[in-house]
């Protein structure tokens, strides 16, 4: 009887030995699988309000509504097979962008705010961020008059805005040069889609991958003294030059002026970048 | 032609095909159009019924539903503070099936049981014998791990493999490669182990079992003491025949007629094929109320 | 319940190709060039861009019989090498799949059926057919029942071969261009104060001037390469700055120093403004007004241009634009009534920015360019108010020296060069010449060798009236070239879609796309475009460019030369003329209209055979006309037309045609060999010294009017015909994109630039949208009196527009903006108004 038992009792902690080993090495592996396969790839966007990634993925039950709330149609579950982690919402820029809906309809759609129902103003979403990518393809860069991106934005004026440089090779066509402000940019992927070339020359990065970030030991001093309203450390007081008479030097802008001289007031800010670009030539 | 008595016997046919797989049928019926609402989206006049997959849903568009082992795996991963969407959406499915069974979701709801179904019907048909043992209890300790690598990950990380949702989730916003996972499951269960996948691994059916261990609604071997031993009808179709042995067979250990393991997906399968007519629906508590009543049952027949 | 807004989209877009679809097509299949990176064996030709009236020049590269490739013309001294985002697509404008390659005409049973289907047809059946209806046509109600409606973008020959074509082969003056829509105003504008058309400036002026002035402009999408010569000024120039004025805020509001927003028609309050505040600050040019200038005055209270039994038009009391004397005093003390105050309160803009605007006027020291294009022109007073700008200027003596100059920019790639210089307008003659004008009429029919009296001393149909007198039946047959009307044209629904739709009217379309004209019309022509046909442009500073045939145009299509000079050879003179006239000229007898007019010892007089046409890398092109013709066409078609340049006015001279193959255009008046770059100044311009010899240098002379002077024309501000009310609160104005030519046709068709801007939106103001409960992307309906459009609101681009104003692009097929528009027109120029139309808008 014992020896039945035993081998009873036996083959049942062997069944058990094999199925905690069969399920430890189940979860072993899936861990490692989420471990790959929560990365996203760098052209794959989350909806509006989408948590940090690591956040969003302990919150996200896969469940679609976000996707068939999006009344644009842009909006995809990753299907098995894809490089996104399976049945998580998420878009492409160059084919689908966000639309950026006042309302942002897939947010409150959420049942487990994976997107954050505090968001309520499309603004201040931050699905990712344009970057500029090929600044040698680019064609504004040339003097071309494209602007696509620029005119698309749906934060005009604020988060593309155009920069006026002087164009050298041609001597007289100012190039106007697309730049991104990632205070105002949404990354809603509007410019990517609409960009012109055969491979966009602006693209939606992550934020991780499209930041860089100053090093905590420095500050910007102009920067400082914006925020602060006023110098940090107070400012000296009116200063005295030696001139010959009649001169008159203006210590901010570098500037000396001659009685002789009734030349029409100087836009300086112009002169200055004029002079700037020479020099960086 | 002459058809004065074939369209006769045709139709006393159809009418015994009906009855002896009355609940086979509701049941695919049920699973076929609770897909089949998901699936009809917006197109009645812009009008959900319901949006979302199984894994959370919008019910006539206020209802929230959430699958309530998902909310587990959420706290799991280290969420403390849930929506109340979230809350009330699992509170309200985790209720249902605490009343209704909770296996119930296995046989009446879930798409991946058609999958098995047919599997083991093809198995059984084509006398597919190799049977892999597996244990019927890993689906616990899959169960258990679903939690602990949420924990581990900090991740709803079955999710990155749960078949049943990945299936679901297919079938309403596109197939693609889950296919794939469904044909692999079918040949699971149709060539390696019987049952293998519903009964024996899945972590989603572990749970509404043990959700459903105290559910009132249950199948009960009312006239167990009409059973023709041997027959083995109702053990050849249940896909937990070891539930139904304590209630058919116990009437000797003074056994309730209730079949009481939370294991049970109240299929009733049971009922169509015994010839007998040993089972049939009813409460937990009762000793005779059927629910429905065998008078009825008796004239259909 | 929702709405799906892509859905919408969806649905909008399949509406728009339905439209088109209504056509049977038989679309071969173009050749889709595998794209190979061997740039080895690409020929690279000079080509102007056939977009706006800029003029920049590109490189076109071809292989094997298609352009696979463009790059801006880096010699070309327009645009160095740049292009706009619609020049960096040139080559693939030609390509788009549905190309129509097959004359197709609506048949039903074999037969032509007004009710019929579009079905290919040849080219004989289809001259034969329009032939046909144009000489029932033309026996029972006379010249005027034909006409043709061109444009502005055809080349230089093919406006010369139409109005040779309607004017001496038909005897009508039924020929008019799209211009009419773009540039009559300034037509216009300049005749009235100049006696003689066209800037006196050139694009040199953007380096040389100092503050630029936008007075109804949005440069910097319409004009973008120019735009990009005036930043770049403002960027290096000191003391440059940008005003600019408009009644919305556009791109060009980037660069303004001063960006002034006003009252729809308060311009005209705003020039008179400046006029007065130069007088009254005593700072006008003494003796430059003295010695150039004459004051005149123009009837005013002229109606809107609409039909006579127009409850507006039965009201006005004054007529046309016949000239008057005044003197200096009497100028000042009309213009007085324009105070800062009465100014700042019509127009709403601040005080102070009227008055920085008056001061750069104002001041001797300070080079003014001023610059305008539809905002000006596409006015019911946009005679009036051309004339206003070139007042202040005149004041000034601003004018006609590098620097300062009132510069009119144009449009169209050669609005200027065909349709203004041509003189394909229903009242004109080459060379600025008017059918009105016995000399004239003359000079043309000796230089065509015509019978006296063959061409038509009673000006034709313009634009609008041609389909108001199609809907009355009065014109019958109706062939359009190289645009496309039915988008661009007003008020459709009462006038031109019913014209065009009655059974006694042919309708015939020459475009190389079905577009929304050619889905209206009875026939449809297929077309050459751009490079498939020897060409050329002439750009807003005078400059003639010039460029060969590079590929052959697909399928069955041939260039609008080809066709007028086709089916030109279905006449005979008699039937053309009648025999009593024909019988004035019996060596034509029995002749058809092709060998009087084009076989005419001029036009035939250089031979051609294949390979005579080559560039100086011994590359040989092809000809299509010539070919076919056996006679250098083009050649023979410009030599004769510099007749009229040679032997009329002096003051239009062009270089002999080779000249112009040999180098990136040319500025006109080119004399000796030597171009002009500001007229009307002696050592600048040949002329001054021809009509006055004893002209001392840089002295200024007006030569296109008999005493040399230019007119300062009094005109005051009269109210535009329809303002807002309640029913109507809104003002509309349609306009342009960068990304899209006109009406699509082309842009549409390049996938990326369709992608970049694919639908018209209506922009609105953020504050008005709230008030109806609309937000971005909610669809509306814009609704006016005459038609309604349905659309989506966009609250975040580029126009911003102030409360009371919408503005929506007009290059959308699927939304015909236009239709919204009142036919009212400038009655002095027959330009129509599409800057500002009461509308409503509706939440749907």
């Amino acid at each position: 009887m014992s020896s039945l038992s035993n081998r009873k009792r036996r083959a049942f902690l062997l069944g058990l030995a094999k199925t905690a080993c069969g399920v430890s090495l189940t979860a072993l592996g899936i861990s490692l699988y989420t471990r790959q396969a929560k990365s996203m790839p760098a052209l794959a966007i989350r909806p509006p309000g989408a948590l940090p990634e690591d956040e969003f993925l302990s919150r996200c039950v896969r469940c679609g509504l976000c996707v068939q709330d999006c009344p644009y149609d842009i909006l995809s579950l990753a299907e098995l097979g894809t490089d996104v982690p399976v049945g998580t919402p998420y878009y492409t820029a160059r084919t689908g962008p966000c639309e950026m809906c006042d309302d942002i309809p897939c947010v409150p759609a959420c049942p487990t705010g994976a997107l954050d129902h505090s968001l309520t103003k499309i603004n201040q979403a931050r699905m990712g961020l344009a970057v500029l990518v090929d600044q040698e393809e680019c064609i504004a860069f040339q003097g071309l008059r494209c602007e696509v991106c620029f005119n698309v934005c749906p934060v005009q004026e604020k988060a593309i805005t155009l920069e006026y440089r002087h164009n050298e090779r041609s001597g007289k066509h100012a190039l106007l040069i697309p730049i991104v402000h990632s205070e105002h940019c949404t990354g809603c992927g509007l410019c990517e889609e609409a960009c012109v070339m055969e491979e966009a020359t602006i693209k939606v990065l992550p934020m991780h991958l499209a930041k860089g970030e100053l090093g905590k030991h420095y500050r910007l001093g102009w920067d400082q003294k914006e925020k602060a309203g006023k110098s940090l450390v107070k400012p000296d007081g009116k200063r005295a030059f030696n001139l010959p008479e009649g001169v008159s030097y203006d210590y901010e802008n570098s500037e000396l002026t001659t009685p002789a001289s009734s030349a029409p007031p100087v836009n300086k800010a112009l002169e200055t970048l004029k002079r700037g670009i020479k020099e960086a030539k | 032609m002459s058809n004065s008595i074939s369209p006769l016997m045709l139709k006393r046919n159809i009418i015994t095909i009906l009855r002896t797989n009355k609940w086979l049928l509701l049941r695919r019926f049920s699973q076929f159009s609770i897909l089949g609402l998901y699936l009809l989206g917006s197109s009645l006049g812009g009008f959900w019924i319901i949006k979302g997959n199984l894994s959370s849903s919008l019910l006539l568009e206020t209802i929230p539903l959430t699958e309530p082992l998902l909310l587990l795996q959420m706290f799991a991963a280290g969420i403390t503070s849930p929506l109340s969407t979230t809350l009330i959406g699992a509170a309200i499915v985790g209720g249902f099936y605490l009343l209704v069974g909770g296996r119930v979701f296995c046989s009446w709801v879930c798409p991946v049981n058609v999958v098995t179904d047919v599997a083991n019907w093809l198995r059984n048909r084509l006398r597919i014998k190799p049977n892999s043992q597996i244990n019927r209890n890993t689906r616990y300790w899959l169960l258990a791990m679903t939690l602990v690598i949420s924990f581990s990950t900090g991740l709803l990380a079955y999710e990155f493999i749960n078949p049943v949702s990945i299936i679901h989730r297919s079938l309403i916003f596109g197939v693609g490669f889950a296919s794939l996972m469904i044909l692999s499951i079918f040949l699971f269960d149709l060539l390696i182990a019987t049952r293998g996948w519903c009964s024996h691994l899945c972590p989603m059916g572990a749970f509404y079992g043990l959700l459903g261990k105290f559910s009132p609604l249950r199948v009960r071997a009312e006239q167990r003491e009409q059973c023709q031993k041997g027959c083995n009808d109702c053990f050849q179709v249940c896909p937990e025949p070891q539930v139904i042995t304590p209630a058919l067979r116990g009437a000797d250990k003074g056994n309730n007629p209730t079949i009481l393991s939370g294991n049970c997906t109240n299929c009733g399968r049971c009922i169509d094929v015994c010839p007998e007519n040993v089972f049939q629906f009813g409460l937990r508590s009762s000793t005779k109320t059927p629910i429905i009543p065998i008078e009825i049952r008796r004239k259909n027949s | 319940m929702k709405l799906s807004r892509r859905a919408f989209i969806k649905s909008q877009a399949v509406v728009a190709a339905a439209a088109t679809a209504g056509v049977t097509l038989p679309l071969t299949q173009l050749v889709s060039a595998k794209e190979e990176d061997d740039d080895e064996e690409i020929r690279w030709d000079k080509i102007p861009c056939r977009f706006c009236g800029t003029g920049c020049s590109v490189l076109a590269g071809t292989r094997k019989g298609r352009i696979v490739a463009t790059q801006g013309d880096p010699d070309a001294p327009v645009n160095k090498g740049l292009n706009c985002i619609k020049g960096y697509f040139l080559s693939k404008i030609m390509y788009g799949e549905d190309r129509v390659q097959q004359p197709l005409l609506r048949m039903k049973d074999g037969e032509y059926d007004k009710k019929g289907e579009f079905t290919p047809v040849s080219w004989d059946k289809a001259f034969d057919v329009m032939a046909d209806k144009w000489k029932t046509a033309l026996k029972t109600k006379g010249p005027t029942a034909v006409g043709i409606f061109g444009s502005g973008q055809w080349t230089i020959w093919e406006g010369y071969a139409a109005s040779k074509f309607i004017k001496a082969g038909m005897r009508s003056n039924n020929l008019d261009p799209n211009a009419r829509h773009c540039m009559a105003s300034a037509v216009g504008g300049f005749m009235r104060a100049f006696g003689i058309d066209e800037p006196m400036g050139c694009y040199d002026d953007f380096e040389l001037g100092e503050v630029f002035v936008l007075w109804g402009s949005n440069m910097a999408e319409m004009h973008p390469i120019l735009w990009s010569r005036l930043a770049d000024t403002r960027l290096t120039k000191k003391g440059s700055e940008v005003h600019v004025l408009s009644t919305y805020k556009h791109r060009s509001f980037e660069l303004a120093d001063n960006g002034i927003i006003f009252e729809p028609q308060t311009d005209l309050i705003i020039a008179n403004y400046i006029a007065n505040y130069i007088v009254q600050n005593g700072a006008y040019n003494k003796d430059f007004i003295k010695n150039h200038t004459n004051f005149k005055r123009t009837p005013v209270d002229i109606g809107y241009g609409l039909r006579p039994e127009h409850p507006l038009e039965k009201k006005k009391k004054g007529k046309g634009g016949k000239l008057s004397p005044m003197t200096f005093e009497e100028y000042a003390k009309e213009i007085s009534k324009y105070t800062l105050e009465y100014a700042a309160e019509k127009t709403k803009v601040p005080a102070a920015q009227l008055v920085r605007l008056a001061k750069v006027f104002a001041d001797p020291n300070k080079k003014v360019m001023s610059l305008w294009t539809m905002g000006v022109n596409q006015h019911t007073r946009g005679v009036w108010m051309n004339g206003l700008i070139y007042n202040i200027h005149l004041l000034m003596g601003k004018i006609s020296e590098p620097g300062n100059s009132p510069f009119s920019l144009t449009g169209q790639p050669s609005a200027c060069g065909t349709a203004r210089e041509v003189g394909t307008f229903s009242h004109r003659l080459p060379a600025d010449m008017m059918v009105k004008n016995p000399k004239h009429r003359k000079l043309a029919e000796k230089i065509w060798k015509l019978p006296e009296g063959t061409i038509n001393p009673k000006p034709g149909f313009h634009a609008v009236l041609m389909q108001r007198m199609m809907k009355d039946r009065v014109m019958n047959c109706y062939w359009q070239q190289c645009n496309n009307n039915m988008q661009a044209g007003p008020n459709i629904n009462d006038e031109m879609l019913p014209a065009w739709r009655d059974p006694a009217n042919f309708i015939t379309v020459s475009d190389p796309y079905p577009t929304v004209s050619a889905v209206e019309a009875d026939l449809i022509l297929p077309t050459a475009m751009w490079a498939e046909k020897e060409g050329g442009f002439g750009n807003a500073e005078r400059r003639t460019q010039f460029w060969r045939q590079q590929v052959d145009a697909p399928g069955m299509s041939k260039s609008d030369l080809w066709q007028v000079m086709e089916f030109s050879k279905r006449f005979t003179v008699e039937e053309a003329w009648g025999k009593e006239h024909a019988a004035k000229m019996p060596e034509y007898a029995g002749k058809t209209l092709y060998e009087v007019l084009f076989e005419n010892g001029a036009v035939n007089q250089f031979d051609y055979k294949a390979g005579d046409i080559q560039d100086s890398d011994d590359n040989t092109y092809k000809n299509q006309e010539s070919e076919e013709a056996g006679f250098y066409v083009q050649k023979g078609l410009f030599e004769e037309y510099r007749r009229f340049q040679q032997e009329g006015h002096k003051g239009h001279e062009q270089a002999p045609f080779d000249e112009y193959h040999k180098v990136r255009g040319m500025r006109w008046p080119v004399v000796d060999g030597k171009e002009t770059l500001w007229r009307f100044r002696e050592g600048y311009d040949p002329h001054v010294k021809y009509y006055k010899p004893d002209a001392k240098k840089g002295e200024v002379y007006f030569y296109g009017q008999k005493d040399g002077r230019a007119n300062i024309i009094f005109a005051p501000y009269e109210a535009p015909p329809e303002i807002p009310s309640k029913e109507y609160p809104m003002w509309l104005c349609t306009g342009r994109v960068l990304e899209h030519w006109h009406s699509g046709t082309m842009t549409q068709r390049v996938p990326e630039l369709h992608r970049a801007v694919p639908e018209a939106l209506v922009y609105m103001n953020p504050n008005d949208a709230r008030e109806q409960g609309l937000q971005n992307g909610s669809k509306v309906k814009v609704v006016s009196p005459r038609g309604e459009i349905i659309t989506r609101i966009n609250l975040r681009g580029r126009n911003k527009t102030p409360r009371g104003l919408i503005f929506i692009p007009w290059f959308d097929a699927s939304r015909l903006v236009n239709k919204l528009m009142l036919d009212t027109t400038d009655p002095l120029s027959k330009e129509t108004d599409y800057k500002k139309c009461p509308v409503k808008i509706i939440k749907i």
